[in-house]
Parts: structure tokens; sequence; C-alpha cells
């Protein structure tokens, strides 16, 4: 296959950046997207360009490193993957295809397609967490869980904090990812002490930082990796109208 | 410098116990006027440093991540092992010690292992306290499932996603103390150097990775919680940026490297498709509980596998190992698939692979009842092959996976760089040669939660008021060698890329220290990888400056160091005349092709000490048995 990259290029966070197009052979449908840009970026380096910067790691879509737009979608035109999983049968020869960093007040870009999300760990820090001291629990059989709240737990629990839910809507708001945390401590026993507090201080932080508001078009549920559902949002908002009241 | 191992005396059941009263303790008010650095936010780092914090000690972390939830340890999949018994079929921390010593085929220390095992059933409780998602049965208890090289059922899992719930449960941990203001945390931010002063460890060089400042940090105790270095083979299921660096730089400076050869390559992976490939993706060990290993008995057998009858398949696991079958350690069932392939059964374009079949599981099960189990790992697969793993069997092949080899420590998890502590999968204390599943998460949780916040203060209490001046002599030194290196690299301006040598350096060792090793090939390796070494030094190319974000820059560091490690590996492969674990020289099997132990030789662990311009120095810890018997491992 033969495919054009047409690349946002930005060198750093306070100068303009712009889209610059890079012609691509040898692309095999089994390469998967990164692996054409390590391909890409090596030639760029021989020819002494600077490569693309771009963040990614595990590249097996756990570790929640990746995340840009592909073709105008955040992690590239399939449902419930990652960037990294995107593979090049995706794609047809002679495509061009447009790659941009998450676009996002909240997310400054740090270089090309590297963006800083230094933002959800200040969330979290603000109650994203159970007050649980080293060696200071029961059994762990002391408290049953039904399954289905355990499972539903776990649902909210698989985010992976890439971000796409915050790029891909229009208001730039982090309401998944906040509710996502959020709605995995109320379904579980551990977390009702602090329960007022987390959704109180974690929805003030949220705004403090920059992200916008949430108007339910669903955009994060549709593009977001996990398939974290806006149930959690839901729940998020009952947790906080309940904690406002009392 | 010490290199006394510090096990304490006593049955081995008190041994931690007791050790624990008689460490020395640092009081609660003298706390806040220690700092301690820990490099590396993962399980065991996360854990440390929360913990640290806790307890009212100052904690400078540090990650090259931009944040401690990107750790690979989050890309754990099959589950956390503890001896709880719940499923009340005859486990206990005996047992869970006795199948990790015999595991770890004999190379590792009795008294760190049954402390690991001991601290087991407190990690998991610890997780279920912070919220942790684990799998729980319908009554509402915790659910667990087998795992290779157990015959009791121990492993506590969360889907498929194990490590991301545990990660994430120490991350939460740490950034209530980083919201606290007691952890700073440094994203971002590489560890270049370690800083000694009268031979102790009293700090870091670090570079930011976005503004490629370089910054020196001054602590009373350093501790490395910084990963394996399964990448030095290039192809390996660690995450791209996962490097040897810091460790390696604490060796430089004199912290001895411990069996480096100990690498585990793990069974089922996804096997090579191209050229290009960049990494390899693990395929949960859990999936072999329900999937079975076979490869058509006739060689070169290319039909589609739904066409090859029963009778013409080859369960080599279950013929070979009737009582384990396909739940035999790593090492046995990937040198196994790799005999097959080599025998001309592999299957697959390339022939090196076999299948893992879940047709049987599907009938017995159902489909949902598999999806729920694995569903993930299933998405997973065929989102990098295009195959349907419901409909055709997975394709599998061994990739490298972990690395048991690390920093050699004592019991305390202190290194022979006084003030210098190693955790998690950088030391090298708990797996011998081969880790069981599951065990790594137990480690590195085991490590940082429950047992360097008790041996640190052992040695803090006697360092009160010793903090060093970020403006002494070692600082500036060690800040000097850091930048002129990255001038150095920068300024080769050669004809090949970082990676293009980092591949030519992972096919040497993949080829030669291996999965099988011998003479000659190991001896082949220890000529290559030093003019490897040089081609990389006059002939690499490093685009762009030390000021700005360079992540060629950063490769480059790393991969200078995997060319130092890699020469290591082959002379510690080379020196131990026996096979163990996943350290396999084709010079010692049975007839049976099984490892054949030297016991008599080799019951040691191999410390390699650092020597500028020559090859390394060995010394040798004894390994003492004093309560299992040293048997041939035998899972048939």
């Amino acid at each position: 296959m033969q495919i054009t990259l047409k690349v946002w290029r930005q060198s750093d966070a306070n100068s303009p950046g712009d889209f610059v197009s890079y012609p691509v052979d040898n692309v095999t449908e089994d390469m998967s997207f990164f692996e054409v840009i390590d391909m890409l970026n090596d030639e760029l380096v021989l020819r002494g360009e600077e490569p693309i910067a771009f963040d990614h790691d595990c590249r097996e879509g756990i570790c929640g490193t990746c995340g840009i737009f592909i073709d105008g979608r955040a992690h590239g035109p399939l449902q419930g993957v990652t960037s990294c999983q995107v593979h090049m049968r995706s794609f047809t020869d002679g495509q061009e295809i447009v790659v941009e960093p998450w676009r996002a007040r909240a997310f400054p870009v740090i270089k090309d397609l590297a963006v800083d999300r230094t933002a959800f760990d200040r969330i979290m820090a603000s109650g994203g967490y159970i007050s649980v001291n080293t060696g200071s629990s029961v059994d762990a059989n002391a408290t049953p869980i039904s399954k289905h709240d355990a499972d539903e737990a776990f649902d909210a629990a698989a985010c992976i904090g890439c971000g796409a839910c915050v790029a891909s809507c229009k208001n730039a708001s982090a309401m998944l990812f906040v509710g996502a945390k959020v709605s995995q401590y109320a379904l579980l026993p551990q977390g009702q002490p602090e329960s007022k507090e987390r959704v109180l201080n974690m929805v003030a932080t949220m705004d403090d930082e920059g992200f916008g508001s949430c108007t339910n078009t669903g955009a994060c549920e549709s593009e977001c990796p996990k398939e974290i559902s806006l149930e959690h949002i839901a729940r998020m908002n009952r947790e906080f109208i309940k904690a406002s009241l009392g | 410098m010490s290199f006394q191992s510090n096990i304490p005396d006593g049955p081995l059941k008190e041994k931690w116990t007791k050790h624990k009263f008689d460490l020395k303790l640092v009081n609660p008010a003298n706390k806040r006027k220690y700092n301690i650095i820990v490099v590396g936010t993962g399980l065991a780092g996360a854990s440390a440093a929360a913990s640290f914090a806790e307890l009212g000690y100052n904690v400078q972390a540090f990650s090259y991540h931009e944040s401690p939830r990107r750790a690979h340890s989050i890309a754990a999949q099959g589950g956390i092992n503890a001896a709880k018994n719940y499923p009340n079929d005859g486990d206990s921390i005996y047992r869970l010690f006795y199948d990790t010593i015999k595991g770890g085929d004999y190379r590792a220390r009795e008294a760190n292992v049954y402390r690991l095992a001991e601290i087991s059933n407190n990690i998991i409780d610890q997780c279920v306290a912070q919220g942790v998602p684990f799998a729980r049965e319908y009554g509402g208890l915790l659910d667990n499932r087998s795992f290779g090289g157990a015959q009791v059922s121990r492993t506590f899992y969360a889907r498929g996603q194990t490590g991301q719930q545990l990660l994430l449960g120490a991350y939460s941990a740490l950034i209530r103390q980083m919201g606290k203001g007691t952890v700073q945390f440094h994203p971002r931010h590489e560890m270049l150097d370690l800083v000694l002063v009268n031979g102790e460890a009293k700090g870091i060089i670090t570079r930011n990775l976005v503004t490629g400042e370089i910054n020196r940090h001054s602590a009373n105790a350093v501790v490395l919680a910084t990963g394996g270095y399964g990448n030095v083979f290039f192809l390996s299921t660690n995450a791209m940026a996962s490097n040897v660096t810091a460790a390696w730089r604490a060796h430089r400076k004199g912290a001895y490297f411990a069996n480096p050869c100990f690498t585990q390559i793990h069974p089922t992976c996804i096997p090579v498709s191209s050229e290009h490939q960049s990494k390899l993706t693990l395929m949960s060990e859990s999936l072999r509980n329900d999937g079975r290993v076979w490869v058509p008995k006739k060689k070169g057998d290319n039909r589609n596998p739904s066409d090859i009858p029963e009778e013409d398949r080859d369960y080599y696991l279950e013929r070979l190992y009737p009582s384990f079958g396909n739940l035999v350690p790593r090492d046995v069932a990937s040198r196994r698939a790799k005999d097959m392939c080599d025998k001309g059964h592999g299957v697959g374009n390339t022939g090196l692979a076999v299948y893992l079949d879940f047709s049987d599981a599907i009938q017995r099960l159902g489909r949902d009842a598999v999806s729920a189990k694995y569903g993930n790992l299933f998405d997973m697969y065929q989102q990098i092959t295009g195959e349907n793993p419901y409909e055709t069997p997975m394709r599998i092949y061994p990739a490298v996976h972990y690395t048991m080899g690390g920093l050699w420590v004592d019991y305390n998890l202190m290194s022979n760089v006084p003030g210098l502590f190693v955790l998690g999968e950088a030391n090298f204390s708990d797996h011998g040669a081969n880790r069981l599943g599951a065990s790594a998460l137990m480690q590195g949780l085991a490590d940082g939660y429950f047992i360097i916040p008790q041996t640190i203060g052992n040695y803090l209490s006697e360092k009160l008021n010793e903090t060093v001046s970020i403006e002494d002599s070692a600082f500036s030194s060690a800040e000097n060698d850091v930048r002129e290196r990255a001038e150095k690299l920068l300024s080769v301006n050669g004809s090949r890329t970082v990676d293009d040598i980092h591949k030519e350096l992972g096919k040497i060792l993949w080829d030669n220290v291996g999965m099988s090793r011998e003479s000659s090939g190991l001896n082949e390796a220890i000529q290559k990888i030093p003019a490897l070494r040089e081609e990389f030094w006059n002939n690499v190319r490093v685009p762009g400056n030390n000021e700005s974000f360079n992540p060629e820059l950063e490769k480059a560091g790393r991969v200078a160091d995997f060319l130092e490690l890699g020469e290591t590996m082959a002379r510690d492969a080379l020196n131990r005349e026996e096979s163990c674990g996943g350290h396999f020289r084709e010079e010692h099997q049975t007839e049976e092709n099984e490892a054949r132990r030297n016991d008599e030789g080799y019951t040691y662990v191999a410390a390699w000490e650092y020597q500028d311009g020559a090859p390394p120095n060995l010394h040798k810890e004894s390994l003492n048995f004093e309560n299992v018997s040293l048997t041939t491992r035998s899972y048939k």
C-alpha cells in the first residue's frame, strides 16, 4: 500500500502549528498505524528532518498513553479500540489520512501530536481514591459485594484515562472521565464514607482545570475506546445532587 | 559496600516476624526530616511512595511517563496469587512458597519467597479496601482461577485487566498523597544517573523530557522501582519505553547486577507478522485454563485447522505432562512450542506458531461464558491479527516477557550500595530462574506496600540529618557526565537510526541468548555486541538537541545501556553451565529434552560487578535450602 499522512506539526505549546503531508510507501495491512509512523520517522531522521512526536507506550490498548485524531475521529475509524491498535487493514491503498492531536484547552500541545493531560491527575488528586492506609484493612471477604455491582464498578474502572472523551466533546467536557471514577466508588461499599466530598471536589477541580460542561450529546461514549457508558455520568449527577442537598 | 544477604536466623516461618521486631525504627516525629527518592511509579514504586508518605516521610517520585497510571504494570492481564485458600482446595502459605521456589527451579532464596507468600494475603485485603473491583461469585465473595505451575486455584483477577486495576489502586493511594503534598511527583522526568557520596546513594540526576532541563535531587535514600529489561531484545511484550537505564546507571556506579541471563519467554504471545513489528502482544496465561495447545501431527500440514481431524492433532502438552497438561510453567510451555516448530510442526505463514484452541471450552461452557472470562483478550487478538478466535484457533508463539534477573538486593531490598533500594521487577530477588504466572503483581506490591516501608527505617534511623547539598561536587560531576553523554549522542550524526541498531542487538540476543543457548552462540554474542556498540557510538544518528522534547534522544540513551547489558547477559549465560528455569543450555539436558540442573556447581546467585573497559567481575551468593529438598522439577 501507499498512503499519505497529513500530520499536524507544532514545535511546542507556544508556537503556531500546521499540517504537513508525507507520502509513505511499502505499507502492509498487517502493520499497525503507529508502525507506519515509526517507519516514516526513521526516514525523516535519515533525511535530517525532525521526526513526528507522539505519545505511545504499551501498544496494546491499556496504558492510555496514546491518543490522536485519525481522519477526524478520536482513536481512528474503529469502535472500542485505541490509536495503537488501529491496523492498516482499516485503510485503502492511496488514501490520505489526517492525523491531529487531541484539541482541548485543558490539554495543551507539548509537541506535534503529544499533549499534556496532567489535568486528569489533578482531578484524581482531589478525590479519586478511597482513604485507606497500607495495612489497615480487614479480610478481603469480610464484605460481600453483589456480583452485579462489582461488575458494574469494573465497567467504570476500565477507563484508561486517554482523554478521547474530552477531545471528541464539542465542549471539551471531562464528565465521562470523572463520572467513571465517581461511579466506580459509588457502586462499592468501600466508597461510601467519602462519597459526598469526592463528587463535590472532583467536579470543582474539573471546572477549575478548564474542562467544559456536559450537554449530553454522547460523543464521549461513542468514541471511548473502552466503551464506558453514559450511565456513569448519570450516576455522578445523582451523586452530585445528593451531596449538594445533604 | 556490603554483599551479605542478611537473611535473619530462626525457623523459616518466623524469620520475617522476628526481623520486623529486630529492625531499628524511625520515630514518628522524625520521619518528616527524611527525604526519600522513588524512581518509577508502577506497582512497586507507587505502592512504596504512597506507603512512605502515609508513614510521614517526604517523598519525591519520578516517572518518565506523564502520569503514574501509564506504567507498564498496567498491562498485566491474568491475575495475582495469594494463599487465601478461599476455594478450600488445600492451599496454604507453605504451598504458595513451595510452588514458587520449585517454579523458580531452586534458584531463589527460601526466606524471601516465604515472606512473599506470607504477605500475599495482606495484598488482596489492601486492594479490596482500595476499591479494586476483583471478579466475584454470585454470593458476593471473591472468585479465583488457576494459573500455570500450581494445582490449586489461588489467582485473584479482574477480568483480563488485573494489572490495570491493581495499578489504578496503587495510583489512587499515591495520588491521594500527591493531593496532600506529601509526595512531590515529577512527571516526564528520566533518571540518568545515581549520585554517590562516600559510597552511599544520596541522590539522582534527571532530565526533564519536555524541556530537556537537567536537574539534581538529593535525598537520604534512593529507591529504584524501574521495571525489567526485556526490551533489550527489541521485540518483547514490554511497553515501548520500558528500559534498563536507571538500573544500569546504578550498576555502573557499583550496584551488582544479579542473574541477568534469567529472562522469561512467555509461551502465549501473538506471533511476529511483519518486519516492521514494533512490539509483541501477550495473550494471558489464564487462557491456558480453557484453551488447548496443539499442532498437526504431520509436518507441514497446512490444512485449515478446522479441517484437521482429532486424530491428526498432537495436544503435545497434555501428552507430555498429563498431570499439569496445558498449565505447565511458562519456561516448559515455551521451550516445547519452539521444539515443535523446530521439528516442522509449526503453523501459520512463518511456521513459527502453535494453535491455542477454545472450541472445546466454547462447546462445554458456551460462547457467552468464554466471552465473560476472556472477552477483552479475544477482541485484542482479533484486532491485531484480523482473525476471530471464537471461530478459528489462536496462533501463538513465545516472546520475551519478563526478566527475573535485576539489581542484587539483600533481605531488606537494599543493594550492595548502601542507601540504594530496589523493588519489583528491577530487583532479582524472588523468582529464581523462572517466574510463575500471577506472581509479578504479587511481588511488586509485596515489596512496595509491605516490605520496604518496614526495612527502609532500619537504614534511615542512623542517617538523621545526613542530607547532602546538591552543590556537593558529587552532584556536579554526575551532572556533567550526563550532559557530556547527551552531547556525545547528538554529535555522532551517523547514518543509522537508533531503532535500526536496537533491532540488530535484539536479533543477536534472540538468536544466541534466547529460548535456548549454547556456548558457541554465546561466545558469538560476546564478540558481536561490543562491535555493535562501537558501531552505535560511531554511526548512530540522533536528531534535534538536548534542550527540547526529543524522544529519539531518550531512546538513544536507553539503547546505549542495552548494548552494555546484552553483553553481560551473554557472559552470565555462558558462565552458568546448567539448565534451569528460563535458562536452557543445549549442552545440559536430559534424554527427554528436559532441563538438567547442576546443583553442586551452580546453586548460587551470580552477581556481576561493573568494570570500566573490562568484563564484569563475578561474585557468588550461595543459596542454602533448609526447608525444601532440591528435586528435578517434574510436571508430568
